[in-house]
């Protein structure tokens, strides 16, 4: 029951939000609440249990809830919890938070209305993270598109005589949706398959791992779900709403985006993708990888040349992304951890730019970094912040990313030498582009001798929470690690068998 | 009691880790002697028991050990653990560190008198030391990498530190950048030794690679080539060197402590740490050799047509390395490190000295500006002349000498003439540029406005340091030669005698012929010189000379250019654009069906015609 | 009346209804197209009629009552837009009433 629980928190809390409104700033505190308990009761369920106890083989749930919902065509409401799962709704929780808290200034209009959406898209992440039937996880994955449009549309920055911020809610929805389409069908085609294997109707993901599909069959249902996912993550060319999406929308819905909704493609591959088409997945895995690398340097190329502060942060999160797939598709339990390490490391880091660029923002109403610079003595602590968020992109060792990507790099080697070696010479385009932003921002002389507004307390411990679980993940990601651990060799079993296959071998060694 | 100091050896980044955060949590609100205080006083406390440590290591009451405080990451067998190694090498690293690191943040109270922002100042530095001891003592090389990062990012940020001027924000990044080239070698290093061998310990590695892999192996060399690369981007040799002379941007006590004496020369402790794998790859370790000689060469004759006394001083530390690499490519480890003993005390000292002057002198470097501070200076004058005596090694009496008269003597005994030659010219060189830099700042008439006023620094937290690292410099300090036998393999010259005493002859003359050479030119044949310098080829070599060479145009040309372009015609995102075909599609379509909605009630009744009959036809056709 | 041929009757309805397909295509006044509508709709009720009774069928005189009140219905329908039309734009010029294009 709790899981469900977990589900309809937030979305009672929205409801609660938005006929909040007639008491002024009232809906804040229901959201935060909210938040608040999503994340409590995720750590809660987090110290409760015991991972290491997971039987290896078996995907073992640590809880589960199976309810009928539509018997005739096998479509169950089955909620399940483990490790992965869990690691990422208490992420979820705890960017939910904060972002509540950096719009508490930003947003003035129909607080009930944007708090509604912002809950709304939450809860539709943690449906996604917990649904284990896949008509029941289709759902949710598309639940959390909604609200997110117009979170976009219409609490979102146009900017004048550019694009608006409906035009960029329109390709973001747009971009989801056909890619959901693609993955519906994939859905339902598995389903049928399963069905004529069988002759069972249903839609249990665990039934549904024991199909057995012809090869091509099997490539083609895999692309669909990899598509949706790949839109999501997201890997280029897919990425295109990324940019315009993160630039348009409001700082809140900015966080969601990068620290969430990226990582649900992610999970997405994890969790359905590689066990449902192992094989297949095998098969895909240079291409996935090279698409990774790919992306890594085309993200990061473009990070370096875009003048608006959250444009860029947009782009070096396609570049991070990059890493995440090379990590998922490399087939070992160490790479796949660190694509773990590092989801959660992006999701604080970037979600920690985001905020701070919302708060430059708030003081210098642009977020055109030529129209910056010489701000180090101007704003307190925030250039300090942002040196410890920009120094967390480009992987410093200490930061949760550095774990995160050096395992993904470490684990991938053995597999996929080249690849790894690219991939490396991306850890210096990442050094290019957070180092520009620092230089743009902060660097030259000032334009204004006028101190700006330092940090508030609100401000100041959402950034310090943030970035001490940045330190916390860098220098002790135990915690993490033992918790997927038992998902991840799963995932890392699943897909050895087929990997033994000779096309996987990229390297010359 | 030997448990007891050992387990005090955290305690030497831990302090200066609190004093970073209790700097950066402070807000401002202790003010200047606040931070003096706690920046100097953590690093001091941090020597204190590096000496405690030291002094039982010396005694041998504590052998060489590792202390693991607790596993880092753990996946499988991928388990780096945060352990400290201690033994010679890394207690003599430490030594440098905590020691003269210390004297350097006493000075810098000095130097950074009333600037803004003296907290993050001190913030950075303890950050630095905090990174460079981590570095050193780690026993696994993920937790290296992680001090090897660190000291990047502080030294980022100490160049970057005058922020205002956005030249120095780009000499910031561009040192930031060019190490991190090298540095991802390193990790692809690190890459290839773990899929090797399945561990990061340093130790466990080399005992596993000298037992898997015979001398000359392709992995092995490919390995010891990886690692070098981060080494070069470290150390600023060939050809990642360029950061170096623009990293002069930052505060002089910056350039003293992490551009000569201390991070730059971390690519040194590397190799010498993994000298196990370049054993295994002799190709490498003599290109180690002779990247070591080119890059003392072509430093020595860049030191010699600067005019920043700053740049000159880089330019030689650049040279100083090439030595210690020299040394490394010899085989001799022992010696390079000893080299690096002595060069962090004399150029520490030659460039708080140049801090001094700097200050002194309303911040004016450039030595066509300054002259005759003689009289004005006393100390800095005297910290020059002792440091510059070491850097030109003057023989017997000062601690430069002894150093490079090793790492010369062992280039003959490994019969590397090549190098000796090379080294013998650089020593030259030395001798030259040396003079010409305490000839333009304390000789001759004050040639400027600044010069003339020059007020002299008072007070023990100018003076103390400076007379401290005046005394390391001279024969005294060389005298502290670390016992590093247990750690390095016998050098090539550990057992043979034979041309020793010429070479120490030849090298002595050397050093001598290039000092009064040097006094000669410099003292008496100034206008001649600044002739020369001015027309034919005199004036080329100048200029190609005060270009170092022409790297930067290089690169820039190359590299840094290609690469600006790329990023521009790569800004519109010409991917999404495609993507966004799709939709320009159906805007056309869109366009082009919505002109036949004319809302025309005629045009539709004559298409309603039209249609019927066509279907009529059709129909009557089937 | 069964002196006239059906082939008559049928050709003065085509001719009847090409007049008023004419009229609603060609004339703007919307009166006109109304009336030109009236006219094509009685052509159709002609041919039922004519058809009806060359077959001695009586549903072609069902057809016609339908048709006739389906007219009336149709011009009060039609004469009420028309003038909420005229009361609106001021004008009954069919061109003028275009604001439906897309």
């Amino acid at each position: 029951m709790i899981l469900a629980g977990l589900i309809l928190i937030p979305f009672l809390g929205g409801l609660l939000c938005w006929q909040g409104d007639r008491w002024g700033e009232a809906p804040r505190w229901i959201a935060l609440a909210t938040m608040v308990a999503v994340l409590v009761t995720a750590l809660a369920l987090w110290a409760g249990a015991d991972f290491r106890l997971a039987d290896p083989g078996a995907a073992a749930w640590l809880r589960e809830l199976r309810l009928p919902w539509i018997p005739r065509f096998g479509i169950e409401l089955h909620l399940a919890l483990d490790g992965l799962s869990l690691v990422l709704i208490a992420l979820t929780g705890f960017l939910g938070i904060l972002a509540v808290l950096c719009s508490w200034k930003e947003v003035q209009e129909g607080i009930g209305f944007f708090h509604l959406n912002l809950l709304f898209v939450l809860g539709g992440v943690v449906g996604v993270f917990l649904a284990v039937d896949l008509f029941l996880f289709f759902v949710f994955w598309e639940m959390m598109l909604v609200p997110m449009y117009f979170l976009i549309a219409l609490w979102g920055h146009s900017e004048p005589g550019g694009k608006t911020s409906t035009y960029a809610a329109v390709k973001f929805f747009i971009y989801t949706q056909a890619s959901g389409l693609l993955m519906l069908a994939a859905i339902l085609a598995l389903v049928f398959a399963h069905q004529a294997e069988t002759g069972e109707l249903t839609f249990s993901y665990e039934a549904l791992l024991a199909t057995t599909l012809s090869n091509e069959l099997a490539l083609l249902l895999m692309l669909g779900f990899f598509i949706a996912f790949a839109v999501k993550l997201p890997v280029v060319p897919l990425h295109g709403w990324l940019p315009d999406a993160h630039a348009q929308a409001p700082t809140a819905g900015s966080v969601d985006l990068a620290g969430i909704l990226l990582k649900t493609g992610a999970y997405g591959l994890l969790r359905f993708a590689l066990p449902l088409f192992p094989e297949a997945s095998a098969q895909f895995a240079p291409v996935a990888m090279g698409l990774g690398v790919f992306g890594i340097f085309y993200g990061a190329l473009l990070a370096c040349g875009q003048k608006d502060i959250k444009r860029l942060i947009a782009y070096t999160s396609i570049s991070h992304m990059g890493f995440v797939l090379i990590g998922i598709y490399s087939g070992s339990t160490l790479a796949l951890q660190g694509a773990l390490v590092l989801m959660v490391a992006h999701g604080l880091s970037a979600a920690g730019l985001f905020v701070l660029s919302g708060q430059l923002y708030e003081r210098l109403h642009t977020r055109d970094m030529t129209r910056m610079g010489g701000l180090w003595g101007r704003l307190g602590s925030l250039p300090g912040f942002s040196l410890g968020f920009a120094v967390a992109a480009v992987g410093m060792p200490g930061t949760a990313n550095f774990v995160g990507e050096f395992m993904v790099l470490f684990g991938t080697f053995p597999a996929a030498p080249w690849i790894v070696v690219l991939a490396s010479g991306g850890l210096i385009l990442s050094a290019v582009y957070a180092l520009t932003l620092m230089q743009k921002v902060y660097f030259g002389p000032a334009q204004k001798s006028s101190p700006l507004p330092g940090l508030d307390v609100r401000e100041y411990s959402m950034m310090l929470g943030t970035f001490a679980l940045v330190l916390l993940f860098g220098l002790y990601p135990q915690p993490l690690l033992d918790t997927t651990g038992a998902v991840m060799s799963n995932v890392q079993r699943l897909f050895e068998v087929p990997a033994v296959s000779s096309t996987f071998n990229l390297g010359g060694k | 009691m030997m448990e007891m100091t050992v387990s005090l050896l955290p305690l030497t980044f831990l302090l200066p880790l609190a004093g970073t955060l209790l700097l950066a949590f402070s807000a401002g609100r202790l003010g200047e002697r606040g931070a003096v205080w706690i920046g100097t006083g953590s690093v001091g406390l941090a020597a204190l028991v590096t000496a405690l440590v030291g002094a039982d290591f010396a005694l041998g009451n504590a052998g060489p050990q590792t202390l693991t405080l607790y596993t880092w990451i753990a996946v499988g067998e991928f388990a780096p653990s945060i352990g400290l190694r201690l033994d010679a090498l890394s207690l003599t690293m430490l030594s440098v560190i905590t020691g003269v690191g210390f004297l350097i943040h006493w000075f810098a109270g000095w130097y950074m008198r009333g600037e803004e922002g003296i907290t993050r100042f001190y913030a950075y530095m303890n950050l630095f030391v905090f990174s460079m001891i981590l570095l050193v003592l780690g026993d696994n090389l993920l937790l290296l990498f992680l001090g090897w990062e660190g000291v990047g990012l502080c030294s980022y940020l100490l160049i970057g530190y005058y922020y205002q001027n956005a030249a120095n924000g780009a000499a910031a990044m561009k040192a930031f950048i060019v190490t991190r080239i090298g540095d991802v070698f390193l990790a692809v290093g690190l890459f290839l030794l773990f899929t090797q061998f399945g561990t990061l310990d340093i130790a466990e590695l080399v005992t596993r690679a000298t037992q898997a892999w015979s001398a000359g192996e392709p992995l092995a060399q490919l390995a010891a080539l990886l690692i070098l690369g981060g080494a070069l981007g470290k150390s600023a040799q060939l050809p990642l060197h360029t950061w170096l002379a623009d990293a002069m941007a930052g505060p002089t006590p910056v350039s003293a402590l992490i551009h000569a004496a201390t991070m730059v020369t971390a690519g040194v402790y590397l190799i010498a740490r993994m000298h196990g794998i370049f054993e295994l790859a002799p190709a490498v370790l003599y290109l180690v050799g002779m990247i070591g000689a080119v890059t003392l060469l072509m430093a020595g004759f860049a030191a010699l047509a600067q005019t920043d006394i700053k740049r000159v001083l880089a330019y030689s530390t650049m040279s100083q390395i090439g030595y210690m690499f020299l040394a490394l490519g010899v085989g001799a480890y022992s010696a390079g490190v000893f080299h690096l003993v002595t060069h962090a005390f004399f150029k520490a000292l030659l460039f708080l000295a140049a801090g001094a002057v700097i200050v002194c002198c309303r911040h004016e470097q450039d030595i066509r500006r300054l002259g005759g501070l003689r009289r004005r200076l006393p100390l800095a004058y005297l910290s020059f002349v002792v440091g510059g005596a070491a850097l030109a090694a003057l023989p017997l009496v000062t601690a430069g000498f002894y150093s490079k008269d090793e790492i010369l003597w062992q280039a003959l005994a490994a019969e590397q003439q090549g190098l000796l030659i090379a080294g013998l010219l650089g020593s030259l060189l030395t001798g030259l540029y040396t003079l010409r830099l305490i000839v333009g700042i304390f000789h001759g008439e004050p040639k400027s406005k600044a010069a003339e006023n020059a007020q002299p620094g008072r007070g023990p937290q100018h003076s103390v340091p400076l007379l401290v690292l005046a005394v390391l410099s001279t024969l005294l300090g060389a005298w502290l030669r670390p016992d590093l036998s247990a750690v390095f393999p016998a050098a090539p010259g550990a057992d043979a005698h034979a041309g020793h005493t010429a070479v120490q002859l030849i090298a002595s003359a050397t050093a001598i012929i290039g000092i009064l050479l040097g006094a000669w030119l410099f003292l008496t044949q100034g206008p001649k010189l600044a002739r020369l310098a001015a027309e034919g080829a005199g004036a080329f070599f100048w200029r190609w000379w005060h270009r170092a060479f022409g790297f930067d145009g290089l690169y820039d040309r190359v590299l840094v250019r290609p690469f600006l372009g790329l990023v521009q015609s790569l800004r519109r995102d010409w991917l999404d654009a495609f993507c966004g075909l799709a939709g320009q599609l159906a805007l056309v379509l869109h366009a082009g069906l919505s002109r036949s909605q004319n809302g025309q009630l005629r045009h539709y009744a004559i298409a309603t015609v039209v249609g019927a009959t066509l279907m009529v036809v059709i129909l009557a056709r089937a | 009346m069964s002196g006239i041929p059906m082939e008559h009757g049928l050709m003065v309805a085509s001719a009847l209804f090409a007049i008023g397909l004419a009229g609603l295509m060609v004339r703007r006044n919307l009166m006109f197209v109304l009336m030109s509508l009236e006219i094509m709709l009685n052509a159709a009720g002609l041919a039922f009629i004519v058809a009806s009774t060359a077959w001695a069928e009586p549903h072609g005189q069902v057809m016609y009552l339908m048709v006739i009140t389906l007219a009336a219905a149709e011009a009060s329908v039609g004469l009420a837009l028309v003038l909420q039309i005229y009361r609106h734009f001021r004008s009954l010029d069919v061109d003028a009433v275009s604001q439906l294009r897309g």
